[in-house]
């Protein structure tokens, strides 16, 4: 599903990280288990699928239980790296501190959250965030229906709508953002940790609107129509590279973070997948649809990385 | 030798008792854990309230539209799977060469072994597509499309079933029937079906039974969301797949919310119990007839 990646930049890239790191050329081995948020999902994956091809003997699966389903895992040590499209709540930190779980905490992207409707809704021009509310907010559930309680104007159909399931940081992310309060979301939707289950439902359904990463969106653009978001300021903006880098794509935008366990980052693999992580993040979180940070950025998360990395006990192999 | 005997019956009564309390366990967790649901929401609500968000801001703990969606997707598979099953079986009781009913019936029973995810995703990826050209309003989750390919998924159990009913029914009758000058077609259905009617309900129940507990076809192509409506053409949600919606995500175990699905799960074991009573007591009688 996502764009052929460019191999022989990445390659470049590998080979030269390859020689600025001194002549290391030993063949690592051993398991990587990710999991958490479906929105970096596409990023961890595609990093995966590109590190086979530089260590082959290491095997990285990625799974997509949403980041609170991740978190669950990471906290109780049943994986070495947690996707996160929010930062670690302190519910989290305490499961983590319980259980001995140090951890580092990476940022390695922005996403900005599409608002879509169906190519054949053909009365949606924009949403304002007020509106926005109005359809997803809890006094919403079993009220809101059909789309002309929403503008008037528009027909008298009914509204079918698709979001994150409570297990993901979208609902968190979004309801927050929208509705006021995190988790407070109506209920009578197709609600699923899975985007690309959303992206089949409002791409089948006339009356349909949903939410989710943008990387989604990108992936599916001849299937859905995007809903321009205007925040109060009159205009109305689409999320974009450039929209959601100058924050003018708000308040639908927002780092993306992975987190690592250290007693993994000291074994060699976890740390030489970490170090591929934030050498390809640039390249690679633009080609599967989202925004890479400033450059600065990658910079201070690479330094956090080595500094923590140093102060581990190294484990000989 | 005495004690080797007694030792293996132990082993073979050990083998089935496994089985039974494997359902007393069962059975217990799930009263258990709906009797501590109970404390906390009433049960004129579970039965009468027309929302089901326990997951959500505004709570409502009402079990109607999981039963509506999980009896739509049963009644259109039931629709599709009757009429096809029962021809199907007097076909190969009446109508097919004997040889040709011996090589087809066991690959009609092919069609039972088709995992239920690859049925669903047949459902999702094919035959949503094909109905929306059909009809422009269907959503691209809904209870028409699960409803029919579960249809096909039930048929051997109809066609088996019904084909051995039919198969039980005293040559007599066949031959009085034949005597009297009545056509294969007559013969099969105006003296057979109604003898072996009831065998052919009980194949009817039992795959009612399996429509109902069936969860990976619906989860995957009907939507997830619990709406009460008995409108094939928008998204719904079963009892199943809302069990598995909150089994596979991250609400936390010992909470109101993970207590839902044990009261779910606890409506789907009375209903499926009471078809399967049924389909045994009928089963008893029609053994009785023709002894």
């Amino acid at each position: 599903m996502f764009k052929k990646l460019n191999y022989s930049a990445v390659l470049a890239t590998v080979i030269l990280a390859s020689c600025g790191g001194g002549a290391k050329e030993s063949k690592l081995t051993g398991t990587i288990a990710i999991d958490g948020s479906s929105t970096v999902f596409p990023i961890s994956e595609a990093m995966a699928e590109e590190f086979r091809a530089v260590q082959p003997g290491v095997d990285v699966t990625v799974g997509e239980s949403g980041t609170g389903g991740g978190f669950k895992k990471f906290t109780r040590s049943e994986i070495d790296i947690c996707d996160a499209s929010r930062p670690i709540k302190d519910s989290e930190m305490k499961d983590a501190a319980a259980n001995n779980v140090n951890y580092l905490e990476l940022e390695i992207a922005y996403d900005g959250l599409a608002v879509v409707v169906n190519p054949q809704n053909t009365w949606v021009d924009k949403l304002t965030v007020s509106e926005l509310k109005m359809i997803w907010e809890p006094a919403a559930q079993n009220t809101i229906k059909m789309w002309n309680q929403i503008r008037p104007e528009w027909p008298a159909e009914e509204i079918h709508l698709y979001g994150a399931g409570t297990a993901s940081g979208t609902y968190d992310y979004f309801t927050e953002e929208i509705c006021g309060e995190k988790g407070a979301s109506r209920g009578d939707y197709t609600a699923s940790e899975n985007d690309n289950q959303l992206v089949t439902g409002v791409a089948g359904d006339k009356g349909g609107l949903g939410y989710f990463g943008m990387a989604y969106y990108e992936n599916n653009k001849d299937k859905l129509k995007i809903v321009p978001i205007d925040n109060g300021s009159g205009n109305a903006v689409i999320p974009t590279n450039e929209t959601v880098l100058n924050k003018s794509y708000s308040p639908l935008s927002r780092p993306l973070y992975i987190y690592i366990n250290l007693n993994a980052l000291s074994k060699p693999e976890v740390k030489a997948f970490i170090d591929f992580y934030l050498e390809q993040a640039a390249t690679l979180s633009k080609e599967v649809g989202y925004v890479p940070c400033e450059q600065q950025i990658y910079d201070a998360q690479k330094q956090k990385l080595q500094e923590s990395a140093a102060s581990l006990p190294t484990e000989k192999k | 030798m005495k004690r080797k005997e007694t030792a293996i019956e132990f082993l073979l009564a050990l083998c089935g008792a496994i089985t039974i309390l494997t359902t007393i366990g069962i059975l217990w967790v799930l009263l258990y854990e709906t009797w501590l649901f109970f404390k906390e929401v009433s049960i004129v609500e579970f039965f009468t309230d027309t929302q089901w968000t326990p997951l959500f801001a505004d709570k409502h703990f009402g079990i109607l539209p999981l039963i509506s969606g999980t009896f739509l997707t049963s009644m259109i598979a039931i629709t599709v799977a009757l009429p096809i099953g029962l021809s199907i079986a007097v076909y190969l009781n009446e109508y097919a060469h004997p040889k040709f009913r011996r090589t087809i019936k066991p690959a009609l029973e092919v069609l039972a072994a088709i995992p239920t995810i690859v049925y669903g995703y047949f459902a999702l990826t094919v035959i949503t597509p094909a109905l929306q050209k059909i009809i422009p309003g269907l959503a691209g989750f809904n209870a028409l499309s699960p409803g029919i390919v579960m249809g096909i998924m039930i048929i051997p159990l109809i066609s088996s079933l019904s084909e051995d009913a039919l198969y039980a029914v005293p040559k007599s009758l066949r031959e009085a029937s034949y005597g009297l000058g009545a056509s294969r077609f007559q013969t099969s259905f105006k003296v057979l079906v109604p003898a072996a009617f009831s065998g052919i309900t009980v194949s009817v129940i039992l795959a009612i039974s399996r429509a109902f507990g069936e969860t990976m076809i619906v989860a995957v192509a009907a939507g997830l969301e619990p709406r009460f409506t008995l409108d094939p053409t928008v998204p719904i949600a079963t009892i199943t797949t809302y069990i598995v919606q909150v089994s596979m995500g991250d609400v936390p175990q010992g909470s109101l919310e993970f207590k839902t699905i044990f009261s779910a799960g606890m409506v789907l074991f009375v209903f499926t119990f009471i078809l399967n009573t049924i389909s045994a007591r009928i089963k008893k009688r029609f053994h009785h007839k023709y002894e």
